[in-house]
């Protein structure tokens, strides 16, 4: 894997919608008045989520415009995190975790299911233009593994049908409840619970 | 087992609503204000006397760590309190619980944390994954606003308190504090230089407490309860109780709140049900997340769940997130994919990371599909070395570590795959 | 202060130092490559690891501060043993072009890896490939070859002024780039070719020119602008290759500005280097002979004589050319001035830059007066930075545009110094309070019609709060303050542009309205737009192929010398003056130059003590009475990379006339 990928249709302008600037006066308050800086990765997260999923170069200059600092800097946080898409990723972003635990109770097996039913390649959006998936690192639902996050949802204690008909789903418009897929709430073992049991409770 | 009584989540489950008036009946918030009047020096020595040590995975001793701050802070260096929930490290998912069950203990522990320290602001920098655990904890510290339990005159102690939420985007690295302060000041997520220490000088330049979320959240239970209750779970200096998280080839993987020391066979027998296959099917445990070397079988029959304990078995409690590892498993792929975690995460900053994780990473691949000769398993160890203890932060050690317990307990594995070569060569 | 031992011996350092300078006071050599003295601390390389009692991990000398007692060791097996390892990560994904770059032969990789490397590579994976970025006309990458040692990254962002270079990715992917790949827009972007500690950045121009050992290099001074930054040339035969900052703390640390480094190219381009003659409106190629007797011939029933010293000129040069004026021509008509300004010289505190450059530095208040410091005397620029770092505020009265710190613009008239005098803006108390107030004139503001203002008025406010020495000139040229201590400052200059007879010695920015039967001489190293008015053209050397004199703004003397020699029959200047007088049957005559200089000092005792400020005659200065005056500051404006007629001639220059000149926004840093 190489650096990020950057879009290379990008937008000529981008301008922050009314209620986001909004949220971004809230954002401002939370830092120190000459700390504006901070706000860099909240705003970023607004504009990547008013702009579909992803963030155009236009929106990192008007950030660093409103911030006060350099593009280059905006840049380089825009490229170090890995959840900054600066390419469309789609309306359905599956990141399926492959670490580890995950990898160990079957993740590979909803890696195969991605790839059928989404996009042969990872990082690649699907025929219809409306979902990609990637492989993520730990995820830190690990006793819930294997799981996918879908967007902002995790979605837990997958297997290869679970997954398949998670992402059936969304073709069809309708996403399962988040969460355990095998019945439970958290992170409680799924059968033969033997703490905070009811009666201590 | 630790009995129900005595575990201090006990909504770790989500079996009730994290909103405040349910964290109200189970005793978050009871007496805040008379813990706060009885001061600082008080809180930290009581903190002290209960042994706790850092939840996130160095374990340094929490009392001792707020003592570092300066006594008062001045007018144009405030004081900071920082909680790390950047929860990252494989085979641990214990503050997600806690966020998202019992945010009310985080909210409250930070009060009386930032008192202790003399911060007014605390900054819960969240990993940016867990966005609903952070509307969660948003709602949890709306709540406590409207309530008063927290803003002006906090609970009534006449200590003003705000808490703030910072989400981070997906850099394993910001879980190392002085990332995480970095990545909170708009930048990248690069380590930096101690000394300075963050007590001294921390976020913005100024004295900041940095606290893994467990930590905190136990705090108001040891101060209701005393040191004394905390301090008599586990051996001495590895006192109180933990969330263990038991992931991986286990019967019920679950996060579960038991006594700090206890066997690790003890942890997995009782709540996760046991080793799939039975205990004759363990391969290894990963004891503490990731970055800690492995255990094998035999050192798992018998091993304290505890900071000691698996120091001497030359592994670290670290969160203490347990990954079990069963024979179906081939091992060396198991650490091979840690490997390409720790290349995927390094921020690039110091040289034998950036080129070593990356280098040790293909090396593992090439072994585990059989490309490697023999003495690339030397070479590998020999790279491990180079970047253990050469970098600024302790990712050289994280990325080096399991690769190094592989090579301890597994080098016949890995010869193995090596020979494969050999044959086919002479083939 | 902290005492250390290192290797047995024990040092004491001055505290707040680190382990590496104890290091280094103790006389041992440590490897590094991310640190640089003048560059914040990024301890990211790990080369510099040392030893240290009690650490169970060796430490990074760079970043570690010395604490008394401390015990460090510099040759054990665990320090050998971490920098081979360094060494070979570093070389890891390292291309194996050494023969093929620029920086082969004076690469800190090359030379450390021979050091302290261990000998031989086990790396035998694919090694990393990383795109070449664009960073504009003068600097070309090879990203391949970067250690992401980030000096590059520090320097742009701490003494540049503007982060414009930055690390994009993260870990193996990390890459060094601007933002979308745009020009480096600051002047002093070239620094980063010489802070590069590998050939990842090299210089474009330069590229492939020549390798190190084959350059013959002269230590030397810059006079691309009046700051005098020390330079090293660099030369292969006639041609000077390239120009390299050498230290002088004192003027220009270690940085150089782009103009500096980068105009050297038109040292080879559009040289005069034969006589011409003009006939019937044409210019002929002539021999010496020819064009002198037409010199003779053309001088006959003129009766004035004027001469006009061009901006590069050096002072031995300008005090023959004032000689040759005396003693053949009967002529005092020689000025330096191209264009209306005017000095007061009844003192030279008056005209000099009195602060001096190193205590910019410690300044904490800054007023610019119709100053652009940024394009002016970018090394001021940088210091002004520096000391902004580090608290200075900065006012200006005029509008300079971006100069890469933050300052505030507090009118664009005059009578803002009587404001500040009368304390009718908040901006007095400032000034009032300052311990290290400083206040920079700049040429713009030196019109014949308000210098004598400007500059009573700036010493009575600095009389009125006792900081005179605060009160400073900022020239532009190379050859101001000398001419204006050789006495080179007419009283009517127009008389000079008017003489029967105007001899240009390689001044070619101003425009000369050509009278009739005026015969104008131009004797020059480079054609410009005045070679081509003239009626005779003389070749001379350039500043690099003659030794010569310069004083600087502060009034420091400091000697240039020949790096190169002169193209095809062209002659150092006085050797032409010395044909021309005995042409004319005059005894003016100086058998060489040393004896030239001898004169001149003799004359100039101050002229001949070099590399110091001498203190001006404080004692005796008489402030002109402040007259209140209402006038609108207008800012010269200034063709950066056009300033004088050596960089009109390199292509370089032009080039980034053409590409960093564009006004582009890459944010500015709070």
């Amino acid at each position: 894997m190489s650096g990020k990928h950057v879009a290379k249709n990008q937008p000529s302008s981008f301008a922050f919608t009314d209620e986001n600037k909004k949220k971004i006066e809230e954002v401002l308050k939370k830092y120190p008045e000459n700390k504006r800086k901070s706000a860099v990765m909240p705003l970023l997260y607004i504009a990547q989520r008013q702009n579909n999923n992803w963030i155009p170069l236009a929106a990192i200059q008007l950030i660093s415009d409103m911030l006060g600092v350099t593009y280059i800097k905006v840049y380089e946080v825009a490229t170090f995190y890995t959840m900054y898409n600066l390419a469309p990723v789609g309306k359905y972003f599956v990141q399926v975790c492959t670490t580890t635990p995950c990898m160990i109770r079957g993740s590979g097996k909803v890696v195969e299911v991605c790839k059928k039913h989404i996009s042969e390649k990872q990082g690649h959006l699907n025929k219809e233009l409306d979902s990609s998936w990637i492989e993520v690192e730990c995820l830190g639902a690990c006793v819930n593994a294997p799981m996918v996050q879908i967007n902002d949802d995790y979605f837990e204690d997958l297997n290869a049908e679970k997954a398949e008909a998670i992402i059936k789903g969304f073709k069809e418009g309708k996403l399962p409840n988040i969460g355990s897929q095998s019945g439970r709430k958290g992170s409680e073992p799924i059968q033969n619970r033997t703490t905070l049991l009811k009666k201590n409770a | 087992m630790l009995k129900d009584t005595d575990r201090i989540f006990r909504n770790l489950y989500g079996d009730e609503s994290f909103n405040l008036s349910n964290a109200l009946n189970r005793g978050d918030w009871k007496d805040t204000k008379e813990i706060i009047a009885k001061g600082k020096e008080w809180i930290i020595d009581q903190v002290k006397k209960s042994e706790l040590r850092g939840r996130g995975g160095a374990g340094f001793p929490t009392g001792m760590k707020w003592s570092f701050a300066p006594k008062e802070p001045t007018a144009d260096r405030p004081h900071y309190l920082v909680i790390n929930a950047d929860e990252s490290e494989p085979g641990t998912c214990k503050d997600r619980d806690i966020l998202r069950y019992e945010p009310q203990k985080l909210i409250e522990g930070s009060l009386i944390a930032a008192y202790a320290v003399g911060a007014k602001t605390c900054y819960v920098y969240i990993r940016g994954e867990y966005v609903n655990e952070g509307k969660v904890l948003q709602q949890a510290i709306d709540e406590a606003y409207e309530k008063n339990l927290i803003g002006k005159n906090a609970a009534g102690s006449g200590w003003d308190f705000d808490m703030y939420i910072h989400f981070g985007a997906g850099a394993y690295i910001c879980g190392e504090e002085t990332a995480l302060l970095e990545s909170l000041e708009g930048n990248k997520g690069q380590p930096r230089l101690k000394p300075p220490f963050p007590a001294l000088v921390g976020l913005y330049g100024c004295p900041t407490i940095v606290n893994n979320v467990e930590t905190i959240a136990v705090v108001p239970t040891i101060l209701r309860r005393g040191p004394e209750w905390f301090a008599s779970f586990g051996r001495p200096k590895n006192r109180g109780t933990k969330i263990f998280c038991i992931s991986g080839n286990v019967v019920n993987p679950c996060n579960v709140e038991e006594e700090m020391s206890i066997p690790l066979k003890e942890l997995i027998e009782t709540h996760a049900g046991g080793v799939i296959g039975g205990w004759g099917n363990l391969q290894a445990v990963i004891p503490g997340g990731s970055s800690m070397p492995l255990l094998p079988k035999k050192v798992c029959d018998n091993i304290l769940m505890d900071f000691d304990a698996l120091v001497e078995a030359k592994s670290g409690m670290g969160t203490a997130g347990i990954v079990v590892i069963d024979k179906s498993q081939d091992i060396v792929s198991c650490i091979s994919r840690i490997s390409r975690f720790y290349k995927h995460e390094s921020c690039g900053q110091c040289t034998p990371c950036r080129e070593g994780s990356g280098w040790l990473w293909r090396m593992m691949e090439r072994i585990n599909r059989g490309e490697a000769e023999i003495h690339e398993i030397d070479m590998l160890l020999e790279v491990t070395k180079q970047i253990e203890g050469h970098t600024i932060c302790a990712f050289g050690e994280a990325s080096a570590w399991p690769v190094q317990g592989l090579l301890r307990h597994f080098r016949e594995q890995m010869e193995e795959k090596c020979s494969n070569l050999a044959n086919r060569k002479i083939a | 202060m902290p005492k250390v031992t290192v290797d047995g011996i024990e040092v004491e350092v001055e505290s707040g130092s680190t382990v590496l300078q104890a290091c280094e006071a103790a006389g041992k050599e440590i490897p590094r490559f991310c640190y640089h003295e003048r560059l914040s601390i990024a301890g990211n390389c790990r080369m510099c690891l040392v030893e240290m009692e009690k650490s169970p991990k060796p430490v990074a000398s760079c970043a570690m501060p010395v604490m008394d007692g401390q015990v460090i060791k510099t040759n054990t097996p665990m320090v050998k043993k971490a920098r081979e390892g360094v060494m070979e990560f570093l070389l890891i994904n390292h291309p194996l072009d050494c023969p093929i770059c620029d920086q082969g032969g004076e690469c800190d990789l090359q030379d450390q890896a021979f050091n302290y490397g261990g000998g031989r590579s086990r790396y035998e994976l694919n090694k990393r490939s990383v795109d070449q970025k664009y960073m504009g006309p003068l600097i070309k990458t090879h990203m391949n070859r970067c250690i992401h040692c980030t000096r590059c990254v520090r320097f742009s962002e701490e003494v540049a002024g503007v982060s414009e270079i930055g690390a994009i990715n993260r870990g193996e992917n990390m890459e060094i780039t601007t933002f979308l790949e745009n020009t480096i827009e600051s002047e002093m972007s070239g620094n980063v070719i010489d802070l590069c500690p590998v050939g990842a950045l090299t210089s474009k121009p330069y590229s492939y020119e020549a390798r190190p050992w084959e350059l013959n290099k002269v230590e030397t001074i810059d006079v691309m602008d009046a700051v005098g930054s020390n330079i090293r040339m660099d030369s292969k035969g006639w041609e000077v290759k390239r120009v390299l900052p050498s230290i002088n703390d004192e003027i220009n640390e270690e940085w150089i500005s782009d103009k500096t480094r980068y105009a050297c190219d038109g040292l080879l381009n559009n040289r005069i280097d034969t006589p011409f003659i003009k006939k019937d409106g044409e210019f002929k190629e002539a021999s010496w002979k020819e064009a002198l007797n037409f010199i003779n011939q053309n001088l006959e029933n003129k009766k004035t004589f004027g001469g006009l010293v061009g901006q590069l000129v050096d002072l031995e040069t300008s005090y023959a050319f004032k000689k040759l004026f005396k003693n053949v021509f009967n002529s005092e008509l020689v000025d330096f001035r191209q264009k209306d300004i005017l000095f007061d010289t009844s003192n030279t505190f008056n005209f000099k830059f009195n602060t001096t450059i190193s205590k910019i530095d410690e300044a904490d208040f800054i007023l610019l007066v119709g100053a652009n410091p940024r394009l002016e005397a970018t090394i001021i620029s940088s210091r002004i930075r520096k000391a902004v770092k580090s608290g200075c505020k900065v006012f200006s009265i005029g509008d300079p545009g971006d100069q890469h710190y933050k300052f505030k613009v507090i009118g664009n008239n005059i009578s803002i110094l009587d404001d500040l005098l009368f304390s009718n803006i908040s901006e007095s108390k400032l000034l009032k309070e300052a311990k290290n107030p400083v206040i920079i004139i700049g040429e713009s503001v030196l019109k014949s019609e308000i210098s004598k203002n400007v500059i009573s008025s700036v010493q009575t406010l600095l009389k009125d709060i006792n900081k005179l020495d605060g009160f400073n000139i900022l020239h532009q040229s190379a050859s101001n303050a000398g001419s204006l201590i050789l006495g080179l400052q007419t009283e009517n200059l127009q008389k000079v542009y008017d003489a029967d007879v105007l001899y240009l010695l390689n001044a070619d920015e101003v425009n000369i309205d050509k009278k009739n039967n005026q015969f104008i001489i131009y004797q020059g190293s480079h054609g410009g737009e005045n070679s081509r008015i003239a009626d005779v053209i003389l070749p001379s050397a350039a500043y690099s192929e003659k030794n010569g004199s310069f004083v600087n703004l502060e009034g420091r003397v400091q000697r240039s010398y020949k790096a190169s020699y002169p193209p095809g029959f062209a002659k150092e200047d006085f050797e032409i003056f010395n044909d021309i007088a005995k042409n004319k049957g005059s005894n003016h005559n100086y058998v060489s130059f040393d004896s030239l200089r001898e004169e001149m000092i003799n004359e100039h005792k101050l002229l001949g003590i070099y590399d110091e400020i001498q203190p001006s005659d404080i004692e005796n200065l008489k402030i002109e009475k402040h007259i209140k005056k209402d006038h609108l500051i207008e800012i010269n404006n200034i063709d950066y990379y056009q300033t004088n007629i050596v960089a009109r001639s390199s292509k370089t220059m032009d080039e980034c006339k053409s590409v960093k000149q564009q006004p582009r926004k890459t944010g500015t840093e709070n």
